[in-house]
């Protein structure tokens, strides 16, 4: 059984009696470990499909599994809990708390998850750690540049130790470099043995991935198999390796 | 997420907007404040209500009067003697819930009062036990009360109240005698020796009033003048008055000395008592003590009925009431200013959480629940009423302080510990009932459009 998997989902919204199908008929997996991108134009549906992924929003039809359990008619208190258990999100825009610290920040899903201070704070360090931050802790937000800050959204995405990783345009807010650095970053996750899945309209960047998928009008267009054909390899060679800034 | 998170967070919130939050606190402290000088003002009026019933003897003392002969029973009428000291003998005797009784007897206005040809006003000459002491809430300041002996051998010896002595010595502000103990006075011509004086009654206004007035003499324009009974503002100086004019003799010289030699054939003297007083146990058993001394009196009177019992329950309930209209009107006040202070926090929280939409959105992204949100705006609401309202304690002491400056002849204010829980109590509460719509459509929000949100 595949980590996540999606069949025959379709979401549609009815906006002024006209019916728009966001996803049409979608069906997908990803295995546990996957290094996948979801590519498409804006108004795809690649963000409603990224949103359904990550529990933030319900299918109107279909079935949807995510590590045992099926998710497409859970309550928002459960989708609520798979959120903070097994789902971690980077978004583009950081979306950190800018009155919290960096350390206060990190552990917030934690503490919505009611781990102990202790734990909390040697878990916050680890992922801290792991992405370079240790000793920026007690900095706010705004005392970072925007690499950093998409660091410490990355650092708090991981705090939990979730099944799977959704990023939404990591790089978008980011100089080319700095976005380098980061997709380097997600690159390492996924060797550590990561799932995690990279939602973006720019296919220079869904190239760094060994797995990806393009989203047209609701339907996926394009699918390509890693297994087949080793691309994996290809698309290592595609991105050359940037050295990390910090 | 645990709840000392959750309220220091609300702290954070408050702190991160100090301006803003001092502003909506303020309805609250006004609020709180109002509540806790209000009910304090109440308290120190109701206290000196109440000094005046303790100071006749407070409710357990019950007065048993002569009444006129029922109708029904006119016939009768030469049967009946009247209160005697047989009377106080058989309640003694067999009435249980009945404390002390204590007679009274009383020259009424045929007693004059004189030493050296002055004479008060008027003075309350009553022959009674020694036990009237305890009855009427009296103290003694110079000398002694009667004793047995000296009723038993009906000796003119006399204890009397600071009126009677400041106006036969005059008044010890201005040279007279503070105490006269030994003194010789005369009660309808008789000597009597003086043996003893009461402290001076007053209330707690009058006793304000006289202090002040010592440590500033009022300039007296004019013709000189007494100014009459009572201070004139509805207080009860009346009771102080009355305790002040007392004159106490032996039960026995009364009797003997006193009431006898009269004109006339008659040469036993008049047995008859104008008043008992009695004292209930307590408080809760009045009506079956009232009934037992009922029953008691009844077999002594032979069934005739010419005796009532007064107490002081209208007087009580005369204050409760006051103190009931008093207390409702300032909770009103008080009810409005918190309503006010709840509404502007409900409408700062609505604020505050349009701007914290992103936020929320955020924080149900990462696994933030309905009732995590929920509780966190909940808080934050609670802790901006709470520390209003602690706030507001730390005012209404202050203002306190100024109403007893601005007016030091008024009652104090007395600030209880339940009036300030309750104000607490009630801020808490106010918190918690603004708090609700924000926190509901804070809560309430998808965390997608949330998270759009500009």
């Amino acid at each position: 059984m595949a980590l996540v998997e999606l069949r025959n989902v379709s979401k549609i919204y009815h906006l002024g009696g006209e019916e728009i199908r966001a996803l049409d008929d979608l069906s997908l997996d990803i295995e546990s470990g996957e290094f996948i991108s979801i590519i498409g134009p804006s108004g795809s549906g690649k963000s409603t499909l990224m949103h359904i992924l990550g529990c933030l929003d319900s299918p109107t039809k279909g079935t949807i599994q995510l590590d045992g359990t099926m998710i497409h008619n859970a309550s928002s208190r459960e989708l609520a809990r798979i959120r903070n258990q097994k789902i971690g999100f980077v978004f583009q825009f950081f979306n950190l708390l800018p009155r919290l610290n960096v350390m206060q920040n990190v552990e917030l899903p934690m503490v919505y998850a009611g781990a102990g201070s202790r734990e909390r704070h040697e878990r916050v360090m680890a992922a801290l750690k792991l992405v370079g931050l240790e000793n920026r802790s007690k900095h706010r937000p705004m005392q970072l540049s925007g690499g950093q800050q998409q660091r410490v959204a990355i650092a708090r995405a991981l705090v939990n130790n979730p099944r799977i990783v959704f990023a939404d345009e990591p790089t978008g807010n980011l100089d080319s470099n700095t976005g380098e650095a980061i997709l380097d970053l997600f690159r390492s996750l996924s060797t550590q043995g990561r799932t995690i899945a990279l939602v973006t309209h720019d296919p220079e960047i869904a190239a760094v991935t060994p797995r990806r998928i393009e989203i047209r009008d609701g339907k996926i267009a394009i699918k390509v198999d890693p297994k087949l054909a080793g691309l994996d390899r290809v698309s290592a060679r595609a991105v050359p390796a940037v050295a990390s800034p910090y | 997420m645990n709840f000392f998170n959750s309220i220091s967070i609300g702290f954070k919130e408050i702190w991160a907007n100090k301006f803003r939050s001092a502003l909506t606190m303020l309805g609250i402290v006004l609020g709180v404040s109002s509540l806790v000088a209000m009910s304090a003002l109440v308290k120190g009026m109701e206290n000196g209500m109440k000094e005046a019933l303790v100071a006749i003897g407070g409710l357990e003392k019950v007065r048993v009067e002569e009444q006129e002969i029922p109708a029904a029973q006119r016939h009768l009428a030469d049967q009946a003697i009247g209160l005697t000291v047989r009377d106080v003998y058989a309640l003694q005797r067999s009435a249980p819930l009945i404390k002390l009784v204590t007679p009274e007897m009383r020259l009424g206005r045929f007693a004059t009062v004189t030493r050296n040809g002055k004479s008060p006003d008027w003075a309350n000459v009553t022959g009674t036990w020694p036990t009237a002491i305890e009855m009427n809430q009296h103290e003694i300041q110079y000398g002694r009360m009667f004793n047995e002996i000296d009723d038993e051998q009906a000796r003119n010896v006399c204890v009397i109240g600071t009126g009677v002595r400041d106006q036969l010595f005059g008044t010890p502000e201005k040279g007279g005698k503070e105490d006269v103990v030994g003194e010789k006075i005369h009660i309808n011509g008789q000597p009597f020796r003086i043996i003893g004086v009461f402290r001076r009654y007053e209330s707690e206004l009058d006793r304000k009033m006289r202090e002040m007035e010592k440590d500033q003499p009022k300039e007296t324009g004019g013709v000189q003048r007494r100014r009459g009974w009572g201070s004139g503002r509805g207080n009860n100086s009346w009771v102080y008055n009355m305790k002040n004019n007392t004159v106490y003799t032996p039960l026995n010289t009364m009797w003997l000395k006193l009431k006898s030699g009269g004109v006339g054939t008659n040469t036993v003297p008049d047995p008859r008592l104008a008043a008992m007083n009695i004292k209930v146990a307590d408080i809760e058993v009045l009506e079956p003590a009232l009934q037992q001394a009922r029953n008691v009196m009844m077999h002594t009177h032979r069934g005739i009925e010419d005796f009532s019992f007064q107490t002081q329950e209208n007087w009580s309930e005369g204050i409760t009431q006051a103190i009931r209209n008093q207390r409702m009107s300032g909770g009103f006040i008080s009810a409005i200013s918190l309503l006010v202070g709840g509404i502007g926090i409900m409408n700062i929280m609505l604020a505050s959480i349009t701007e914290r939409i992103r936020e929320i959105g955020i924080r149900k992204a990462i696994g933030a629940t309905f009732e995590n949100v929920f509780i966190q705006i909940l808080v934050e609401s609670v802790v901006l009423a709470a520390l209003g309202g602690i706030l507001g304690l730390a005012a209404s002491q202050g203002i306190v302080q100024l109403l007893t400056l601005l007016s030091p002849t008024e009652n104090t204010p007395i600030i209880t510990v339940p009036a300030m829980l309750l104000a607490l109590g009630l801020s808490a509460c106010v918190g918690v009932l603004a708090g609700l719509i924000p926190a509901f459509k804070a809560a309430r929000l998808d965390p997608i459009q949330a998270l759009r949100y500009e």
